[in-house]
């Protein structure tokens, strides 16, 4: 373990257009444990999480000031290497949006385009990630049809297994579960508190009851500032600030 | 009561008589070219270059338009593609964070689209006198792939734009450079690409004016870039103003060639685009 945290974030400020999303905001997000982001629709929780692997980039019109470090390096230095800093992060968005080609096309890309191209290789490493996500047993047999041909709760699976596959030290997750039935999204949950033995999670989600169930730590998000941030149980519980407390019994959403 | 019910029967009835006049052209439309054109078709007409001008030739056929067509289309496809595609990918997934040069390239893009084809054939001929160029099968190319861009860039244009960002997004985070997403968007898209082609060929194929002055007319097959070419329509043109009721009637059958060449053309791009839409989401 490094003294520094895998991420900090230091008097971060996001506008996109005219609108300031994130004002000034502050925060070093715990190493190998589950970090949950809440807050009410609009409060810029999914902007945050997306400064993180520089997704906002392609966003018309944003400015972006401030430090995001990541292992101690800034990724908004102009000379920080985009697609390095994307590479230690695996993304889970809302939807699964599988690549177009085979389930094992899909988890094969990220290790081909980093330089494996061993077929010996790629097969044990296709196999490892489908296993770690439970969908081995149930693709073993047509990995070489189309990914879409999955169910949505599948696709999310074979999502997150693509994403490992690129071997990350962070999981991104925006509201991951959202589209998925109950049983898809167990499975989901079940997986990240597996995976935060190795790597560092920050999760984006509306349902309190999940951040409950999955995180370790959760920060509040109110209008594009940090209102509250601290272990679960304590945030969720016994809330310090005014806002917090309305937001988790529910008069603000 | 009565007036809702009115105006429900009435627009049902607009609806159904407007789709029953769009359908009656078309079915119009083919069946004067059948009934017109097929007494007139034969094997040399399809397999034969026009004996005696094609002003004035009852003998031989319009291989040398047919030809000169799917040079001319097919050229001018394949280079508009070339530069279409890159401009496409450009606008859509490498200036994503910007909105105004996107925005001036469609907007030149949709009055470029808008200019008559007769403007693209005069342009093109002056840019052949500048070079001192004749009137050839490359001048015939050039003047139609001008033609064809702006076609090809606003439907790949519109097609990258219905692709999830999210897609683009996810090759991203797993570290892809921008052209390797671009390449998976691309792979995405295939169907619609094949649409694109379709809607280029067809375009380029049924155009008279861009091809008048750039490429000539020949009674020859062109053997190279530097010669002359014919082309079905101003074939068709041709005959048509012909005094003779006789090479009228095959100015038909040159229509129905065309026609059945641009089916042929959908059915297969139908085809294809099914067998690549596999991975749709």
């Amino acid at each position: 373990m490094t003294n520094a945290p895998h991420i900090s974030v230091q008097n971060l400020n996001v506008q996109i257009g005219n609108n300031l999303i994130l004002k000034d905001v502050n925060i070093n997000i715990p190493d190998k444990k589950v970090t949950s982001i809440i807050g009410p629709s609009g409060c810029g929780k999914t902007t945050l999480l997306k400064t993180f692997n520089r997704l906002l980039d392609n966003t018309a019109d944003v400015k972006i000031s401030g430090k995001v470090l990541v292992d101690g390096e800034n990724i908004y230095d102009p000379g920080a290497e985009v697609t390095h800093i994307r590479k230690k992060m695996g993304l889970l968005s809302q939807r699964p949006f599988p690549l177009p080609m085979s389930i094992y096309d899909n988890i094969a890309y990220g290790p081909r385009i980093h330089g494996t191209t061993k077929r010996k290789d790629l097969d044990q490493l296709v196999e490892h990630y489908l296993r770690a996500t439970g969908l081995w047993d149930e693709v073993k047999d047509r990995l070489h049809s189309s990914a879409t041909r999955l169910s949505i709760g599948q696709q999310q699976r074979l999502c997150l297994a693509r994403g490992l596959a690129v071997e990350p030290e962070i999981i991104l997750g925006d509201e991951s579960t959202s589209a998925l039935d109950p049983v898809s999204t167990q499975k989901i949950e079940e997986l990240f508190l597996e995976l935060k033995e190795k790597y560092t999670i920050v999760l984006v989600t509306h349902i309190l009851r999940q951040a409950r169930r999955v995180s370790d730590y959760i920060i509040f998000v109110y209008m594009g500032r940090i209102i509250e941030f601290g272990p679960t149980e304590e945030v969720l519980l016994n809330p310090q600030e005014e806002l917090t407390r309305e937001y988790v019994k529910g008069f603000i959403s | 009561m009565r007036r809702r019910k009115f105006e429900e029967q009435f627009f049902k009835l607009l609806m159904v008589l407007s789709t029953i006049v769009v359908a009656g052209s078309l079915f119009l439309i083919v069946g004067t070219i059948v009934v017109k054109g097929l007494p007139y078709m034969s094997l040399d007409m399809l397999t034969k270059t026009p004996e005696g001008g094609f002003y004035s030739g009852k003998e031989g056929g319009v291989l040398n338009a047919i030809i000169g067509s799917l040079y001319i289309a097919g050229g001018a496809t394949i280079l508009g593609l070339i530069i279409s595609i890159p401009v496409a990918i450009y606008i859509n997934l490498y200036l994503k964070g910007k909105s105004f040069i996107p925005n001036t390239v469609r907007m030149c893009f949709d009055v470029l689209f808008g200019i008559p084809s007769i403007v693209y054939g005069a342009f093109g001929f002056i840019l052949m006198i500048y070079l001192g160029m004749r009137a050839s099968l490359l001048g015939g190319i050039i003047a139609v792939t001008l033609l064809v861009i702006p076609i090809l860039i606003r439907t790949l244009d519109e097609i990258i734009s219905t692709v999830p960002r999210e897609l683009h997004d996810a090759a991203l985070s797993l570290g892809a450079t921008r052209w390797e997403a671009s390449k998976v968007v691309l792979r995405h898209i295939i169907p619609g690409i094949i649409t694109a082609i379709l809607l280029s060929f067809g375009r380029a194929i049924g155009d008279v004016a861009a091809v008048m002055f750039t490429a000539g007319f020949s009674d020859n097959i062109p053997a190279s870039l530097g010669e002359p070419a014919a082309s079905l329509p101003l074939a068709i043109f041709f005959q048509l103003s012909s005094p003779s009721a006789e090479v009228q009637g095959r100015a038909y059958a040159s229509a129905f060639i065309l026609t059945v060449i641009v089916l042929v053309i959908t059915v297969l791009a139908n085809i294809l685009s099914k067998r690549f839409s596999k991975h749709k989401i």
